[in-house]
Formats: structure tokens, sequence, C-alpha cells
């Protein structure tokens, strides 16, 4: 046992709100000259009296080292991939965002733009949205890309819309349908039905991976196109890609591949070459931009030359001495996202890819793969956890694995949901288990990318082996875990139920002033 | 085996390390394990890419080099807004939003990340203070998505679907708003009068009907206007039985009352005024706001993080509100998707709002309003110049009508951007009705001499 003693921070912080301390500031606004003032007078004297704010916000009042020592208290207890060894998160290519490019994105030239200025005033931006652009380009086989989508998500969304307006330039608009895989991520269902389709979702066959039978038989004159993921969350390539995408096509659909983990294939092979119309990367999984939270996103999406007259507006083109953006596009789709999207991740993206070039690349994708095949022998020792589809289909997997602790659940009691608690006791966040639906029970999905030492998936592995341990062991330790985390074992039911959910402080104060949630609760 | 040299991003590029994995896998090379890729769907040779800047110096001063080529509003005097503005962005909010463990992390996780769902619970408290309601989203990708969520949930929770917008909205939030909604909602524009920005409320009343969901409205306008008749406006919207929607800029909630004081039922709106760097329009986040009702929260197709008890008394937990209506579970049966969106700018602008407080928020306000009413009148004084060119009253922008100087505004900003201003927003075809005029945005971080200079300069391009 060579595991580290650990305690995550646990500072038991009180809300924000009730910290407040009446008449302390923590900023004082700019302040207006008098002579200014007097200029002026009250302009908003005339404004009926009831548009007038009477009774102010009840915001919290605190000077400012109360503020923040507050948020790192709360950031001490946040793991990022900073942190720990983040690998636990599959589908989400956790990886190494270097701390240069950070510095690049805070300083003035980007993060004082505004995105309304002349073009004159912003060529290094234009420029490295450019010659961004080409690398995409280049690494995906697609001629044109926008990076106007915040989002994997509304990448997936935008190329929807542009599916629909080619279809509608050529007399199709009738093609309202929108296939889709089971193990696809579940943004490319969403995506084309917020955008009006109706979507239809095949399942895998033995072999882990959608076959071609099944996506033809979802075939028919109604297509509009196939949006799908490669390798799928399994982490087995579909070897019947490009067979897949020519049936879409003889169908008259196009083909969208959703590359949010591209990890595992950069310079290895392209969406282009599989036959695929358009595509998506994540710029803050595979390129290295910071997750942020949730923030900060950019889905930049790929098109060939067929469907570049659909771009979102506007786009960056260059003259070889000028960069510009040009709205002049009659058959664009129009705004996917307000302004330009969030073009700091593009920068950072730029960056990353600058430093590593093709080589560098193709060595993020082999040791991406090497990782998640390395890990996985090492987790072939542990009792209870089973590759998904393993005896179905013995190819090696790419750059992530779907695994499933059926058989702990079944021995032991201990469900996936124990065991990833569990896992925050050892100082690494809880893994993801699945997408929804969990077709593969008690769902485990880890994607070691190449940002992760040797040490580190030993590391991995053995906590992996020690939680196995304990289930057959003393399975009341993962059960009622965690036990050195930030806080003990919550009770989710509440966040389902209306009289007790609470998504403000107010709403707190005001529900458990009627009784619902302020008691602890006993889960067993 | 690739054979290129060890990479400070890469741990696992050590050639001896690279072996002895292989070695445990049982493989010769890592070319067996893309066994399952096709020959004839891989790359022939290399990517042609640019070579590599391996040194972190190399890199830095290349990439600074490129970008040094921009023009910022940090060193150029900056009256654009429009959507996105520029306001002072307080140390401690970039110290909050720049920490590792925020930057990194990502999903909620109830206990790995415990902190930062308690930072984002924390925002959503705040804003609840702003706006009075109860439940709040996480962010949407920036006010014109909160917009459209917003009508969209509005038809939902009607089960109507129509819905009445403003003309004054500005063109890219409304075709953002009509993209959106057009297959599930009918959008219906309301004019407005070009003397005064006002809406038309006999053209309100005249289309709200039995299948309109919702009337939605912006305080201020995109134009700047506040709109004083929105008590009427809700009361036309709830007389037929529809919502009344609110998109706000959240830094005129100290001096501006809360909407649902005036009848509004959902409330959505921006938030990078609250201390978020613009990032060309990277800063932007939107957020939308309702009652606590079940009729509203199951609505939302946004993430929405709950507080609730732990098996400890008194120890708080968070976690993921009725996450069955998220499109994560839904997939191809959602009516809206989400995904990743702007979390971080969640974190910074909680904190900004814990920092200016009930009368730092109050002031700024007031501190706006009069910086944007000093410059109107001062470049009113100008000859030709009309400011404000919209009669009604206004927060932080106003439109300025250089029709009468004879000068586009084209002209008159490249005139302005070699004195080293960037002018306001050009409305010309934007808005035709309004002629050769400009949006300007005025802010806290104007001072009397900034708007001193750009009227002299104004004044000087103009003679």
């Amino acid at each position: 046992m060579t595991l580290r003693p650990f305690h995550q921070a646990s500072w038991n912080e009180p809300i924000l709100l009730e910290l407040s301390s009446p008449g302390e500031r923590g900023l004082i606004v700019p302040e207006v000259e008098d002579e200014l003032r007097a200029a002026v007078g009250d302009p908003l004297a005339g404004l009926p009296p009831e548009l007038r704010r009477t009774e102010p916000p009840a915001l919290p009042e605190l000077s400012q080292p109360q503020v923040l020592r507050h948020f790192l208290r709360l950031s001490q207890e946040t793991f990022g991939n900073d942190v720990d060894i983040h690998l636990g998160l599959g589908t989400c290519t956790m990886k190494y965002s270097p701390k240069v490019n950070e510095e690049l994105v805070r300083s003035a030239n980007v993060a004082d733009l505004h995105p309304l200025q002349d073009d004159e005033t912003v060529q290094g931006m234009l420029e490295v949205l450019y010659r961004f652009e080409r690398m995409l380009c280049e690494i995906s086989g697609m001629s044109r890309f926008t990076f106007q989508p915040a989002g994997g998500s509304q990448a997936v969304y935008a190329n929807a819309r542009m599916m629909r307006a080619y279809h509608e330039a050529r007399g199709e608009g009738h093609r309202d349908e929108i296939v889709t895989t089971i193990f696809s991520h579940p943004c490319d269902g969403a995506g084309p039905a917020t955008a009006g389709y109706k979507v239809i979702t095949v399942y895998a066959g033995d072999m882990g991976y959608p076959e071609p039978d099944a996506i033809k038989a979802a075939l028919s004159d109604r297509t509009a196109g196939l949006m799908i993921t490669n390798p799928e969350d399994t982490g087995l390539f579909n070897p019947h890609i490009d067979e897949i995408v020519t049936l879409v096509h003889d169908a008259g659909g196009l083909c969208h591949y959703d590359q949010a983990n591209a990890n595992g294939i950069l310079g290895v092979t392209r969406a282009r070459d599989a036959g695929f119309d358009l595509c998506q990367f994540n710029l803050h999984k595979t390129f290295s931009s910071p997750h942020a939270s949730m923030g900060l996103p950019c889905g930049a999406a790929g098109v060939t030359d067929e469907l570049a007259p659909y771009l979102p507006s506007p786009t960056v083109e260059f003259d070889g001495s000028r960069y510009s953006l040009d709205y002049d596009r009659p058959q664009s789709v129009g705004k996917i996202r307000a302004f330009h999207g969030v073009p700091s991740a593009v920068v950072r993206s730029f960056a990353w890819v600058l430093s590593l070039g093709a080589e560098g690349l193709r060595q993020v994708a082999e040791t991406a793969v090497l990782n998640n095949n390395y890990l996985a022998q090492k987790l072939s020792d542990v009792r209870g956890l089973e590759v998904s589809f393993a005896n179905e289909n013995p190819s090696h997997r790419l750059e992530q694995i779907r695994y499933s602790l059926a058989k702990l659940q079944e021995e032991t009691g201990v469900g996936t949901l124990d065991v990833a608690r569990r896992t925050a006791d050892f100082g690494v966040a809880s893994y993801f288990p699945s997408h929804e639906p969990w077709i593969v029970p008690e769902p485990v999905t880890l994607e070691p990318s190449e940002s992760y030492s040797r040490a580190d998936l030993d590391t991995y592995a053995e906590i992996m082996g020690e939680i196995s341990r304990e289930a057959y062991e003393e399975p009341e330790t993962v059960l009622n875990a965690p036990h050195r985390s930030t806080i003990h074992q919550m009770d989710p039911a509440p966040h389902d139920d209306p009289e007790r959910w609470a998504l403000t402080w107010r709403a707190y104060l005001r529900k458990s002033e009627a009784g619902a949630p302020t008691a602890s609760v006993d889960l067993e | 085996m690739s054979d290129a040299a060890v990479h400070p991003y890469i741990p696992n590029s050590v050639p001896r390390i690279r072996q002895e994995m292989l070695d445990a896998i049982g493989v010769e090379s890592v070319e067996e394990l893309y066994g399952a890729i096709p020959e004839r769907l891989r790359v022939p040779g290399s990517l042609d890419l640019p070579e590599p800047l391996r040194s972190e110096y190399a890199l830095r001063r290349h990439v600074e080099g490129v970008l040094g080529r921009n023009e910022n509003c940090a060193e150029t005097l900056n009256f654009l807004g429009a959507g996105c503005w520029q306001h002072y962005v307080p140390a401690v909010c970039d110290e909050i939003a720049n920490r590792g463990e925020f930057l990194t992390a990502y999903y909620g996780e109830t206990y790995g990340d415990h902190g930062k769902l308690q930072a984002l619970f924390e925002f959503a408290s705040m804003l609840g203070e702003l706006v009075e309601l109860e439940a709040v989203s996480m962010p949407t990708y920036d006010w014109a998505s909160a917009a459209s969520t917003a009508i969209c949930m509005a038809a939902r929770i009607t089960g109507r679907s129509a819905a009445l917008v403003p003309g004054s909205a500005g063109a890219e939030r409304s075709s953002l708003i009509a993209g959106y909604c057009e297959p599930w909602v009918e959008l219906a524009t309301i004019p407005f009068d070009p003397a005064t920005g006002l809406l038309d409320l006999d053209r309100v009343r005249e289309a709200v009907g039995s299948e309109t969901a919702c009337v939605y409205v912006e305080m201020p306008s995109y134009l700047g206007t506040i709109e004083t008749q929105v008590a009427e406006l809700a009361a036309l919207a709830h007389d037929a039985g529809a919502l009344f929607v609110v998109g706000v800029d959240p830094t005129s909630l100290g001096i501006l009352d809360a909407p649902p004081r005036y009848g509004a039922d959902i409330v959505c709106g921006e938030l990078q005024p609250l201390g978020i760097h613009m990032h060309y329009g990277g800063g932007l986040a939107g957020f939308v706001a309702s009652p606590d009702e079940e009729r509203f929260v199951s609505e939302y197709p946004t993430f929405l993080i709950g507080l609730g008890p732990t098996v400890v008394e008194g120890e708080y937990g968070f976690g993921e509100v009725v996450w069955e209506r998220t499109s994560y579970v839904q997939r191809g049966d959602s009516k809206e998707y989400t995904g990743t969106t702007q979390f971080l700018w969640a974190i910074a602008a909680g904190a900004y709002l814990a920092l200016v407080g009930p009368q730092g928020l109050a002031e700024l306000g007031q501190g706006i309003v009069e910086r944007s009413h000093y410059a109107a009148q001062r470049l009113g004084e100008l000859p030709g110049v009309r400011a404000p060119a919209l009669e009604g009253a206004f927060f932080k922008e106003f439109v300025v009508d250089l029709g009468e100087t004879g000068r586009t505004v084209e002209e008159v900003n490249g005139a302005l951007r070699a004195r080293g201003i960037f002018g306001g927003k050009d409305l010309s075809s934007e808005y035709p009705q309004l002629g050769q005029s400009a949006l300007y945005s005025v802010t806290e971080v104007h001072t009397k001499a900034d708007i001193d200079r750009l009227t002299d300069e104004l004044a000087e391009v103009l003679r």
C-alpha cells in the first residue's frame, strides 16, 4: 500500500450571503467629478418613480480581503486538472493547459479588445483566427472552419443548421430527420433536435459500435444527415466509418463527425478522408484550452467547400497583406453566437499547436492511446472491473474506455456511484460514469490523455484496486464514502423535489423556514 | 513509434518510459494499438503544419509579436458598446477567475468540486437578489441565447407558440433569437418610435392574443433607452395570458427596479459587465431567472445547481437539480441543447457582485447615468450633432446622429481612430431609419477628461 494519506480541504465555508457585515465595502467604484455632476444634475429625475429601485438588492456587504479569502477557500475545495490526476473524466479530454497560454490571453491585446473594433485595429487577432483555421483544415482535411460556436454542443447545433440550409437551398427542405448513435455524445441528438429535426438513434451492434446495416435501416429520403462520434465513448474505433458515410451520402444525407475527443487520432486519421462533410473540434478538450469549470469553450466547426457558403458570418479572410471579416455571405446561416464566439480559446489552442508542430501532435495522439492501453492493462488486475465489449471485440481501444463495475456490484452490492464517491477520498476527481442511458451497466469512463505520467496511471490503478478490495472486504467503507472529502455524503433526493430543491439562497431560506430541507438526512 | 523529442507537456514522451509501457501492454509498437483504423483511412506521412516553437520563450515571443499588432481598449479611448461593454474589472475578480483550480475544473461533481459548486450557487443567489427571483440558471452562451431560451421556455410553460420581441434589440441579437426560436416559436417584432426609442404600445395591443406565449422587452434597450411603459406592457401580456419576459443589463439594477416589481415573470440578460473583460466578445455570458415554481424550473434547459443537506447536520452540499430535464439525458428528444458554456464568468460575476455590494451597485449605476448624460450633452453642443438623438431616458448608451454634419459615421469613426479614439457603433446599416447615427457607450471607466477629449477631437474632425 503506497497510496498517500489524503484529506481534501474542508473549510465548512458559509454561504457568502451569510458572511455579510453591513457597512463593509469590497470595492469603491470610480467617483464622478463634481464638475461633471453639477453639469448634469439628476438625469433620471423625470423617470416614473416606480422604475427607480428603492429597496437595494440584498447583496452581501464585505471588505475586499473577506471576499478574496472566501473564494480562495472555495478554490481549495475544488479539484482541477492543475491539482489532481484528473483522468477520470472520460469524454472530457482533460489535459494540461499551458500557463504561458494563459499569460498570452490575459494581455490587454486579447482581454481588452472590443468585438466591434475596426478590422485595422485587430490585425493580430484576425491573423491568429486565420492561421489557426488553416491548421485545423490540415488536421481534419476540411476546407473551412468557424470559431463562432461557443462550445461543442453549439458547434453540433451550428452544423445541423448548416445541413438544413444546404438541403433547403437544393429544394430538399423535406429532409427532416437526423440519424445519430447511442454511444455518440448526447449533443449529437440534442443539437439537431433544437434545430427542429426529428432524431433517430441507432444502437451499437455486437462489436460495440453501430454496424453499417443498422445505419442503413435508419436512412430514407427524409434523412438530412448523420451525426456521429468515432471512436464513440467506448473508445472503439468503428472501422466501417467510411462505408457508413457512403450509405448516408447515397441516401442524400450529409455526415457530421463529432470530434470533441479527437485526442487519439491527431495526425493519424482525418474527418475528410473518411468522407465527412462537417466536423467539430472542442478546443477546450483536444486542443488544451482550459475547461474553466464548464466555461470558456470553443466548438470549432469545419466544413467542405460545398458547405462553406453556409458557415456563420463573418468569416476571416486574408488578401496576402491584410486580414478582414467578411459579412457579405448571402447563403450563410447567419449568427450562431454573438460576435466571434470565444476567441481567447483560439489563441490558446493556436499557441498549443505551435508548440507541438506535426510531430508533436502525432506524439500527443500516440501517447494518449499508449496511456489508455497501459492504464487498461494495469486495471485488468482490479477485481470486479471489466472492459465493456471486451469479449465481443478484442481491438485495442484508442483514447478512452468505458469500463463496467457490474460484476463488482453483483458480488458486493457496491455500485459505480459508490466507487466514484470513494475515489474523492484518495485525492482524485470522481470519475465520469457514462452519458445516459447507461447501456453499459455500472459504467466507468476513463480517458488518460497525454498529460499524465506513468506514475499517475499507476497511482490511479492502485486507487481503483484499493477501492475494489474495500468493496469485497469492507463494503461499508465505500457505501458510506466519502470520508476524507470536503463534505460528507449527500442525499440527492431534494434536487428532484420542488418542495426542497434550492437554486438560490433566498429560496433556501424560505423553504428552510417552512421546515423543508434544514435537518440532516439519514441515508440508511 | 514517433521519435520526436521529449516534450514538456507530455510526461510519457521519454523513449525509455514508452518502451516500458509498450512492454507492459505486450505490444511491439504504438502502431499495433491503432490496428482498428484501416489503412485506407490513415494520414499518409506527416501533417503540413508550421515547425514547432519548442521553447516557451520562442512561443511567447512569436505569439506576442502577432498579438502586438492589435490596438486595445486599455490604451485607446473606447466608446463601443452595443452588447459588449468596457467596464472596470477589479483585480480580485481576475485573481479568482485565474485560479488554477477554477480554471481547470470541469463538470459539477458534488465532492471533489464542492468549492466550485458553492461559488456557482452563490453567483445564482446574488443574481437572484439582484432580480428578486428564486430560480437562476447557470450561464448561457450570451444575452441572446438567454433571451432565446427564456422565450422558448415561455412557449413550453404556456403551451403557446407565438412571441413578441422588440425591434430595438439590435440586428445581431434579433437575428440570433429569430434563428434559434424558428422551429418552435413564431416571432413578431414590436416597432419602436425612432424619435423616442419607446415601443409601440398600440402594436402590442393589436398583436397579443390567445397564442402569445410571451412579450419580451429589454431594459435598457440595445439603443440604450429606458422603456418607461413596462407596467403597461406587462399588463398587456398578462391580460392575454402571456408571460412578460425582460432582458436586463445588470449594471442598471442598482438604480432601476427589479423587473418582477413591474411585472416580469422571467428575467434574462448579460453577465459580461460584472467584472469580466471583453475578450473580443468572449467575455459574454447570459443568465435566465424565474420564480421557483415547478412549471418554470422544469422547463430550463440549462444546468441548475441546488443546495441541500449532507449526513452531517448543518453541512451544505451541492448537486444538479432535476438533471433529467437536460439534453444530456433527453438526447434526441430534447427541446433545447445544453453543454459547456461560460461558467468561469459566473464565478467572476459572483465575485464582482460580492465586492461591489448594494451601495457600490447603486453608485455604479448612478455614475454611469451621469457620465453618459454628460457625454450626450457635450456632444450635442457640436454643430450638426444631435445627441441624444432619441428623446427618451437612457442608461449608459445613447444614439448620436451625425446626419446634419454631412459626414458619415464611417468617415467620422475613421478620423477618430486616427486620433486614438474608437467612436460609437455605426448604426447606419443596422437602423437606416436613424440615418447616419452611432451608438455611444459611456461607463464608469470614462472620466470627465476622457469625455471632454472625445468632444474636442470630434469637433476637430467635423471642422
